[in-house]
């Protein structure tokens, strides 16, 4: 059987789910980011100077991107893999010919392609600000891609294992959004106190977010060899996890 | 060739509810089979295993010869399902529904979009195939539901109470679709609370009580095994005590309505002879219940008394 097709159907059913809710889905990263490059990186990033030799709006962009990337490549599995298993149409996937593998390789595509167009979008916005420049376009796609595919992947456990709407919430709430701003997007690690610099090692956003900037301006607090690891590292034990779960049926089947 | 075989089918949920016991179940290829009983006997269980919906504890399902742990996708590849409850996006078009699935089966979209219109035809629904599906009818979400389940031209079609809660008259349009399906070629596994239903649709029965099969036999076989009818009379004139009629069970509903047990070997005839003679006009008659229902009946209180024992 030709699961291609499997897959290029929900795929594009994904997308199209996103693309016809734009108003929900890409307008809001528009406006909050815009705000974001207004308030931080203008009225109030002038008077704070450079940062590791970056202009304080250079040194933010790569970061408000990387987090729109995060929190949407994310809401966009879990909400729409959530209203699925909600609405019982989970059980017409069920019901066909159609591997565990696929299934989590469309939902997980269906977030990435979100994430990145959302990073997309918010790129354009930072462009109205600043004359953003990336130096390095093999490391910035790879690690937006990654990124995405990653809390693409951690949005479908969060689906799988959610048993009401209150529980699709919580982890963008109070752990995804404290993460990616403890993550170093709007300062370097290296002006926390040691304790906190140690503390702040523990936080996978902060390899991402770094990484990502490298790609962008050159400058990184870690080292981008380990944030690739890490970030490959989770993808396979995620990976590996969701496909335990829909192969128990975890939250899906009776 | 068998289209559907079940083995020492058992289920026992987290809860330590055991809703099959180990059910063997054989349907032919081509057959319209009933698989009936009462709430919570394990039908829907069954059909869920059948379907992938629910996990077997242990036991082997087998469609048109493909088992459906070792040859999964060529078994689901065969079934079809109708399920109870409206379970596609309600938010979709009715002919993005169709596409949708046909493409999870690996439908190529060329042959999913001539599928799609032959089904929704089919089904009377292609003048409503650019309508979002929640501005439905009932009947038409049902309908929608079983041009869904074909739209890959599955061997084996799988019906799960697919006319609950829908007017007599789209009930009996939806019988007719049913057959034609069947005449086609497709086995059709059908289970319904209306019994009428089933005996006038199917050939083959199986009746599932408290996760075992208390019946399996074709419809006529089982139907001839009843020995008793049980018929209303209305009659011209009200009585005021129940006649007594010898090899007859009689009892005064109202003053001029009669219910009579007729065992089959005594027949109508010396009956209303018997009345006439007792000056009791019958206007009209007809039967208490469906006589598969009566069946149905009587097999499940046996089983539950047995069990009760």
């Amino acid at each position: 059987m030709n699961h291609s097709i499997a897959f290029r159907t929900i795929v594009v059913k994904e997308i199209f789910r996103f693309i016809r809710i734009w108003p929900q889905t890409l307008l809001p990263p528009a406006i909050t980011t815009a705000l974001y490059f207004l308030i931080f990186g203008k009225l109030i990033g002038d008077r704070i100077g450079t940062i590791n030799g970056a202009s304080y709006m250079d040194y933010i962009v790569p970061g408000v991107i990387l987090m729109s990337v995060i929190s949407h490549s994310y809401a966009n599995v879990v909400s729409s893999f959530y209203s699925t298993k909600f609405q019982h149409n989970i059980e017409e996937l069920l019901v066909a010919p159609v591997p565990n593998w696929v299934i989590l390789a469309g939902y997980v595509s269906g977030g990435v392609v979100r994430g990145l167009l959302v990073g997309f979008v918010v790129g354009l916005i930072a462009r109205v600000f600043d004359d953003v420049a990336v130096q390095n376009w093999w490391i910035t796609l790879s690690v937006a891609f990654l990124t995405a595919a990653l809390f693409a992947l951690a949005g479908f456990i969060n689906a799988l294992l959610a048993e009401s709407f209150d529980d699709i919430s919580i982890i963008p709430n109070f752990v995804l959004t404290p993460l990616s701003y403890l993550g170093g997007v709007f300062y370097s690690v290296t002006m926390l106190p040691a304790i906190w610099q140690t503390i702040s090692i523990a936080n996978p956003i902060l390899y991402m977010i770094n990484a990502f900037r490298y790609g962008f301006i050159g400058v990184s607090d870690i080292d981008i060899q380990l944030a690739y690891l890490m970030t490959g590292g989770f993808i396979m034990v995620l990976t590996l996890f969701s496909l335990y779960l829909l192969h128990k049926g975890t939250g899906i089947k009776n | 060739m068998k289209a559907l075989s079940l083995r020492n089918l058992r289920k026992t949920y987290n809860n330590g509810f055991e809703a099959l016991k180990g059910i063997d179940l054989d349907v032919g290829a081509g057959d319209f089979f009933a698989l009936l009983g009462p709430n919570g006997a394990g039908k829907s269980t069954a059909i869920g295993i059948i379907s992938s919906l629910v996990n077997p504890t242990s036991g082997t399902v087998s469609v048109f010869g493909h088992d459906l742990q070792r040859e999964r996708t060529q078994a689901k590849s065969c079934i079809g399902l109708v399920p109870q409850e409206v379970n596609f996006n309600q938010f979709d078009t009715v002919k993005n529904i169709l596409l949708n699935q046909a493409g999870y089966y690996g439908t190529p979209r060329k042959l999913a979009l001539q599928r799609t219109e032959h089904c929704l035809k089919q089904m009377e629904l292609w003048d409503k195939r650019d309508t979002v599906s929640r501005r439905l009818s009932g009947g038409m979400k049902r309908r929608v539901m079983i041009a869904r389940a074909m739209v890959h031209a599955p061997k084996l079609l799988i019906l799960d109470e697919p006319t609950a809660g829908v007017d007599i008259e789209i009930r009996r349009s939806m019988w007719k679709m049913m057959q034609q399906v069947n005449q086609q070629g497709t086995t059709i596994i059908l289970t319904t609370h209306y019994l009428e239903e089933a005996e006038s649709l199917c050939r083959n029965i199986a009746i599932i009580d408290q996760g075992q099969i208390v019946e399996n036999s074709d419809m006529a076989g089982l139907l001839a095994r009843l020995h008793v009818d049980h018929f209303v009379l209305d009659l011209a004139q009200p009585l005021t005590a129940v006649p007594v009629i010898d090899g007859y069970q009689l009892e005064l509903v109202a003053d001029k309505v009669l219910n009579v047990a007729v065992p089959k070997e005594s027949g109508l005839n010396k009956l209303f002879g018997e009345l006439t003679q007792r000056n009791i006009n019958v206007i009209s008659l007809k039967n208490k219940t469906n006589r598969l229902e009566q069946l149905f009946m009587d097999l499940v209180e046996t089983k539950s008394a047995g069990a009760k024992q």
